[in-house]
């Protein structure tokens, strides 16, 4: 049984829901945004008159005209390096890393400039800037089209790490990305792309036109930053996830029977600590699961923040499921992605302790 | 007969000169003032392979304006450009000496490079936004919208510090100035430069922007990056190479500068590119009003060559004797920026010996008097500077929660 996210932090929003994948959602963002800031310009690889190679950008280059929607050069430095002269100009550019993979080109200007211009010119300049990555595996993308880069960013002082696990926070929380004067790293789960995803891949996806979480209102409103969501209320274990592993931990807490909450973080730093606090404390055991590689993965620092703040409430250690410490492999991909099994045993291991009462 | 597999050698640039050892400037090809030909603004960059090879220069030997490149600048505009360049210098030299004294952790002069800030800062527009590199200090110093006592206040990172006490010395921001905040990291301005270009001209605006890069570190993926993208939108930008002959203790052909120019590489990625004089005042100038208004009609970007010698060490960390001649800069075949425009202006009868020394006595006393007024704020050696409160500000728009806990944690 789901929960909504919408939370009663979300603003209403102003035009009635329809169905949408989240590549819609994400682009009905865009346009939403592009309509109400002229500031507001969108660039990359492929995304002007193509849409993007995953179609997100389709359609707003015919709509805005190619000076707002454009192609940009095969240079991640160089679209992150411009992104942050315009910002500092004064508009809100959204560009586009085709593969979350391809970032690494573009770091310096990450890590040294859009994310500390404000800091190092005390304000002086500013750098409202968005990069969105599509990122995660189970595409058989190999190496180089399924990395979890969202670790090396929250260690990034100054930038913010969003990752929706759905169409209706995808585009609560791109708006609010595209919104926030901080520069903001916007991973997008490609598995998610056309429907959720629970880890069998050998089972059709159920596209999220059938989806509650895949009716999305057609107008501006806004998920907001730093706010995680209960996305599946329970009593046993709290399991700490965000994007496609939201929907792996539910397969795996519906499969195993066991009363799993179930928490999205959507802000994956800053991140909302009080919310997965006070899940911890209610339910006394924690399971982390992520995609990405497992050591100094994010979850080492959500396992040392639940030890810190829920020491005395914790009746087992914490879990953590995560990829391997290896690359992303081609033909193994299945026995690298944290699939139901490995976190239904990770969760019938905590509740397996004895605890401490 | 012989082998036909020769063993292949690798090629390590040397410079021409060593300690012990006068350089040989040949390699620098100056062509005479007023040879190089001065094409229309709407040229090509394919038309603009000549200038990229020669050296756009203005001044003769004796000091006269010759050729096609001699701009029309007023005895007034020169002699404040002359007033600026001594301004600099002055300022530089005490703040060497406040770094000696502890009151700054760190200095980067300019000396010998002053007409390429100064007379490029006096080419733009208010409302022009310059990217530059920690050795144009001269686009402040030319203008007085920034006060010395502001610059003085960062460079000892006091409680007045507009930055805070977060960034090394000379590592200036001044918006309002139109001069954008530094980096440590080299090149990263660059493809900013034209973003920032590119978003000027996505709204329609006038403005335009110049970014700045030395001779080294156009070795940097972002240098090419930023001619690529440039070329590509017709950025309205004018890209500043200062070729100034060493990156520390890396002379400029280990950048790639052996046997070909930088400006020639604007010209293979389809840009306007000219090799000017950089301590040609006059040529500095002329250069850089033909680019901007290149750029200002709609024409797209420019990269200049500004070939000059950094005359002193690289910052206050570097002793440039354990690598060059200690006498290059004297002789430097382009001389000292500041000697032949004054020679220039007491050519034309507005400037003379007694104003020079009447003039460099008044600057020494308004630069004293800021360091003075500065110093009262604090310096790093005193210990005032900014609370460390203030290093919690401005990593965010607000504070997030775990910085405030961390704040809390420091107990300020």
């Amino acid at each position: 049984m789901l929960t909504k996210t919408q939370d009663a932090r979300i603003e209403a929003a102003d035009t009635a829901p329809q169905p949408m994948t989240m590549i819609q959602a994400l682009r009905s963002a865009m346009d939403v945004m592009m309509e109400r800031d002229p500031q507001v310009v969108v660039f990359g690889q492929d995304v002007g008159y193509f849409g993007g190679v995953f179609r997100v950008t389709e359609g707003l280059q015919a709509k805005y005209g190619k000076t707002r929607c454009f192609d940009t050069p095969i240079s991640e430095g160089g679209i992150v390096g411009v992104a942050v002269g315009m910002a500092a100009y004064g508009l809100r550019p959204v560009a586009e890393i085709q593969f979350a993979d391809y970032f690494y080109p573009a770091a310096d200007q990450l890590v040294s400039e859009a994310a500390r211009l404000r800091f190092r010119s005390a304000a002086d300049f500013t750098c409202p800037l968005t990069v969105r990555m599509p990122c995660g595996g189970g595409i058989y993308g190999g190496q180089t089209h399924s990395q979890s880069p969202e670790a090396l960013f929250t260690h990034v002082c100054g930038l913010r790490t969003v990752m929706p696990s759905n169409p209706y926070d995808a585009k609560g929380l791109l708006i609010s990305a595209i919104e926030s004067e901080d520069p903001v790293i916007f991973l997008e789960p490609k598995r998610l792309y056309n429907g959720p995803f629970d880890g069998h891949h050998d089972r059709p996806v159920v596209p999220w036109s059938r989806h509650p979480m895949g009716n999305v209102p057609a107008g501006h409103y806004r998920v907001p930053l730093e706010s995680a969501a209960v996305f599946r209320p329970g009593s046993q274990v709290t399991v700490l996830a965000y994007g496609t592993m939201v929907w792996v931990s539910e397969c795996a807490a519906r499969e195993t029977g066991i009363d799993a909450e179930i928490i999205d973080l959507r802000s994956i730093w800053p991140m909302d600590l009080d919310t997965v606090v006070a899940s911890v404390k209610k339910t006394g055991r924690c399971v982390i699961v992520h995609e990405a590689t497992r050591t100094s993965g994010f979850g080492a620092e959500l396992a040392a923040l639940v030890q810190e703040h829920c020491f005395y409430h914790l009746e087992a250690p914490i879990e953590r499921v995560a990829g391997w410490d290896t690359p992303y492999p081609h033909a193994q991909e299945w026995a690298y992605f944290p699939g139901p099994d490995r976190v239904g045993a990770a969760l019938r291991r905590v509740l397996e302790q004895e605890g401490r009462a | 007969m012989n082998d036909p597999h020769q063993a292949l050698r690798l090629h390590v640039p040397e410079p021409s000169g060593r300690p012990g050892c006068a350089t040989d400037f040949s390699y620098l090809h100056v062509s005479a003032a007023g040879q190089v030909r001065r094409p229309p603004i709407d040229t090509t960059h394919f038309e603009t392979q000549d200038l990229a090879y020669g050296l756009i220069r203005v001044l003769d030997h004796d000091d006269r304006a010759v050729g096609p490149w001699a701009p029309d600048l007023d005895t007034a505009r020169l002699r404040r450009g002359l007033r600026a360049m001594m301004k600099t210098r002055i300022f530089d030299a005490r703040m060497l000496v406040a770094q000696r004294q502890k009151k700054i952790s760190f200095y980067m002069q300019c000396l010998g490079e002053e007409a390429i800030a100064i007379a490029h800062a006096l080419a733009l527009q208010p409302g022009d936004m310059c990217f530059p590199t920690y050795r144009q200090q001269g686009l402040l110093l030319c203008r007085d919208d920034v006060s010395m006592v502001e610059l003085m206040c960062q460079l000892m990172s006091n409680e007045r510090d507009p930055m805070k006490g977060r960034q090394l010395p000379v590592m200036y921001s001044f918006k309002r100035a139109g001069f954008f905040s530094i980096s440590g990291n080299l090149a990263t301005q660059f493809p900013q430069a034209v973003g920032w270009a590119m978003a000027s001209a996505i709204q329609g605006d006038t403005r335009i922007a110049s970014g700045w890069i030395g001779d080294g570190s156009t070795a940097e993926a972002d240098f090419h990056t930023a001619l690529t993208f440039a070329h590509v939108y017709r950025a309205p930008v004018v890209l500043n190479v200062v070729n100034n002959q060493w990156a520390i203790s890396s002379f400029q052909a280990i950048a790639g500068g052996e046997s070909t120019t930088f400006a020639a590489r604007g010209v293979g990625c389809g840009i306007a590119s000219l090799r000017v004089d950089g301590n040609d005042f006059l040529a500095v100038y002329a250069a850089s009003a033909w680019a901007a208004e290149r750029a200002r009609a709609n024409l797209g970007p420019t990269l200049i060559e500004w070939v000059t010698y950094r005359a002193g060490a690289h910052s206050t960390s570097d002793d440039p004797s354990k690598y060059r001649p200690a006498d290059d800069w004297e002789r430097f075949p382009l001389g000292d920026p500041i000697l032949r425009l004054k020679r220039h202006l007491i050519g034309l009868g507005a400037w003379s010996e007694q104003e020079h020394e009447q003039v460099h006595k008044e600057l020494e006393a308004e630069v004293a008097a800021a360091q003075r007024e500065a110093e009262r704020h604090g310096t790093l050696l005193d210990g005032h500077i900014p609370s460390a409160a203030t290093m919690f500000e401005d990593v965010y728009a607000q504070l997030p929660e775990h910085l405030r806990r961390q704040r809390q944690e420091l107990g300020v």
